[in-house]
């Protein structure tokens, strides 16, 4: 087969953007800073965290100069409004997803969201309390994955086996960066307890058909976990659509501060789980002879909680809320169609996963022939462009694509499409520094 | 540009041309090393000579500058004492922690030779876990390697 590479021209596919990059980028604060003697800071690695606008800075700031003092509990002025803060960020999240306030637990990040309902089903299998009961894995039953999960959603669930002595099982990959639904109807059957599959792979970008993943786990009784830490801080996300028992993400990923994340659960299935953590806060009686637990979402919330960074959170959904998500999503997806036209014109480069925009979120890999992926993001950092590179925490991904790791770029509403042609230029630029540049095909 | 202090193009020559890559036999121990954080991995095995490093063989994938560190450390430890070659090792860990001070590369030039080329690289901490990826095999390789009764040749450790 010949293959041709048309190069486009220069402007090529460069739909009008949504957002409005340049007040955007006036808004976060690290945005005017430069690295690497004197570059403009290119910032493609929201995917690991994202940046934050002032308005999420000052929310936190505030909430420490004038409000600070430990939610639910205290009988002061000051407690009394940090409740109200605290709970008020509970509200407009809950809202954000489509979901009741009580079904919004609190959690330090995805990882500790995943963990908590992890812990919850093993717990389940010892629960004194027989209502605990409903959930309990163990031997015989069975938790499903997929081969796309990120370390997050994957380790905490091998884990949950070898406490249970449940078996863990999983979805496979196509060659094009899809999970493979072919035998989707033997890996979830009625000894599957719990699906936990991601909305948007945070490596290869695919967003997964939820749907017939829930609809089958669902016919079999079985619970769906969804990770939603690069979905929802990138598409409209609504849990009643949706159709899951749980969403979880992170508010770092989401313009929001570290050391908050959120667990979502249908109300009726987070009442049937017992604690993960335990401690105060989240009991209804304690005795020296034992002790009962609050309902959800305090259940799962001991310990005073990161009150400032929920409070932060609240700020930064806020900031995504009057952007739209239907064009932040829009906006990402102009820019991945003509970062992926543009990466993909270059002589050997190969992206890793979906090669174009449909069911693809803005998280492009990528390998480059002839260059280790940590040393195009060595020359890329020289551009004062910021990557990740490695494995990105699914080693397994990397691995199914027999690739040693990859470069990825992430965009957010700040990205513009001079982001991606630096970018660009500098994945030209190390294969000129590394002496690798493949002869251009001509169309 | 900075990228020239890092890349060095003694490092670049070692890369492109790796001085005894590939695994041997005989050797008295082998050992894999990864970097959990990025993928980059080593098997490495020491053949002894008595306390004398009379081969260092080794396989691996990763970067630029771990591939690159381990050829130079091939050209630095073969044919030298255990104790002299992990001192160097020491001399090596040093250099990386010297975040771009000359004067620790010009204090340890005669003893590292190619590898002092790698003093750039200590002012990218991200990057100087790659360089000391296969100096730390070697330090677990000649240890397991001392202690162990036999020499294994043609087959796995």
């Amino acid at each position: 087969m010949t293959q041709t590479v048309s190069r486009p021209a220069a402007g090529a596919r460069k739909q009008p953007l949504p957002l409005d990059v340049e007040a955007i980028r006036a808004d976060f604060p690290i945005l005017s800073r430069t690295v690497r003697d004197g570059k403009r800071l290119v910032y493609l690695d929201s995917g690991a965290t994202s940046q934050k606008p002032r308005s999420v800075l000052d929310a936190e700031r505030d909430f420490y100069e004038n409000h600070n003092a430990a939610p639910h509990r205290g009988a002061h002025q000051l407690a009394e409004e940090a409740t109200g803060l605290y709970e008020a960020a509970r509200a407009r999240i809950a809202e954000f997803i489509g979901a009741a306030v009580e079904e919004v637990v609190f959690t330090r990040n995805t990882t500790d969201a995943i963990n908590t309902v992890a812990y919850a089903l093993s717990n389940a299998a010892t629960a004194k309390e027989p209502s605990f009961r409903r959930y309990a894995v163990g031997q015989g039953d069975e938790i499903v994955v997929t081969q796309m999960e990120h370390h997050a959603n994957l380790v905490p669930w091998q884990q949950l086996c070898e406490r249970t002595g449940a078996t863990l099982r999983w979805l496979g990959l196509t060659d094009d960066g899809r999970l493979d639904l072919t035998d989707l109807d033997t890996v979830v059957n009625e000894r599957t307890k719990l699906v936990a599959v991601t909305q948007q792979s945070n490596i290869l970008g695919t967003i997964n058909p939820l749907e017939a993943i829930v609809a089958r786990a669902h016919a079999v009784g079985a619970l769906v976990l969804v990770d939603g830490a690069q979905s929802v801080p990138h598409q409209p996300v609504d849990v009643a659509a949706l159709g899951a028992d749980f969403l979880v993400f992170s508010g770092h990923k989401m313009l929001g501060p570290t050391g908050v994340g959120v667990l979502w659960g249908r109300y009726e299935v987070l009442d049937a789980l017992p604690p993960f953590l335990t401690g105060g806060s989240m009991i209804e009686v304690v005795r020296m002879e034992g002790s009962t637990f609050m309902p959800p979402p305090q259940r799962f919330e001991a310990g005073v909680p990161m009150t400032a960074q929920v409070v932060g959170l609240g700020a930064a959904v806020e900031y995504l809320q009057a952007l739209g998500m239907e064009n932040v999503q829009a906006h990402e997806e102009a820019l991945t169609a003509y970062a992926l036209e543009q990466l993909q014109a270059i002589p050997g480069v190969t992206v890793i996963g979906p090669p174009d925009t449909v069911a693809r979120g803005g998280a492009i890999s990528f390998t480059v022939d002839g260059i280790h992926p940590h040393d195009v993001g060595q020359v890329l950092d020289d551009h004062g462009v910021a990557v990740r590179v490695g494995h990105h925490c699914a080693w397994p991904v990397v691995r199914r694509y027999g690739v040693p790791a990859t470069t990825r770029a992430t965009f957010y509403v700040h990205t513009g499409y001079d982001d991606v042609d630096a970018l660009v230029e500098g994945v030209r630029a190390a294969q000129r520094f590394f002496g690798v540049t493949p002869e251009e095909a001509t169309a | 540009m900075q990228l020239q202090s890092m890349y060095q193009d003694i490092i670049l020559d070692h890369y492109r041309n790796p001085h005894g890559r590939g695994l041997r036999d005989p050797f008295e121990a082998e050992v894999h090393h990864v970097n959990p954080t990025c993928g980059d991995e080593v098997t490495l095995r020491v053949h002894l000579d008595g306390e004398t490093i009379a081969d260092v063989s080794y396989e691996g994938m990763g970067c630029s500058i771990s591939q690159a560190s381990v050829s130079a450390m091939y050209d630095l430890v073969v044919g030298r004492p255990v104790t002299e070659a992990l001192a160097t090792g020491e001399s090596f860990v040093a250099l990386m922690q010297s975040k771009g001070d000359p004067a620790v590369a010009e204090r340890l030039e005669d003893e590292l030779e190619d590898a002092v080329a790698f003093a750039g690289v200590s002012k990218y901490p991200a990057r100087i876990k790659c360089a000391l990826m296969s100096w730390m095999a070697l330090k677990d390789a000649s240890a397991r390697a001392l202690a162990a009764p036999t020499t294994v040749t043609g087959g796995q450790a």
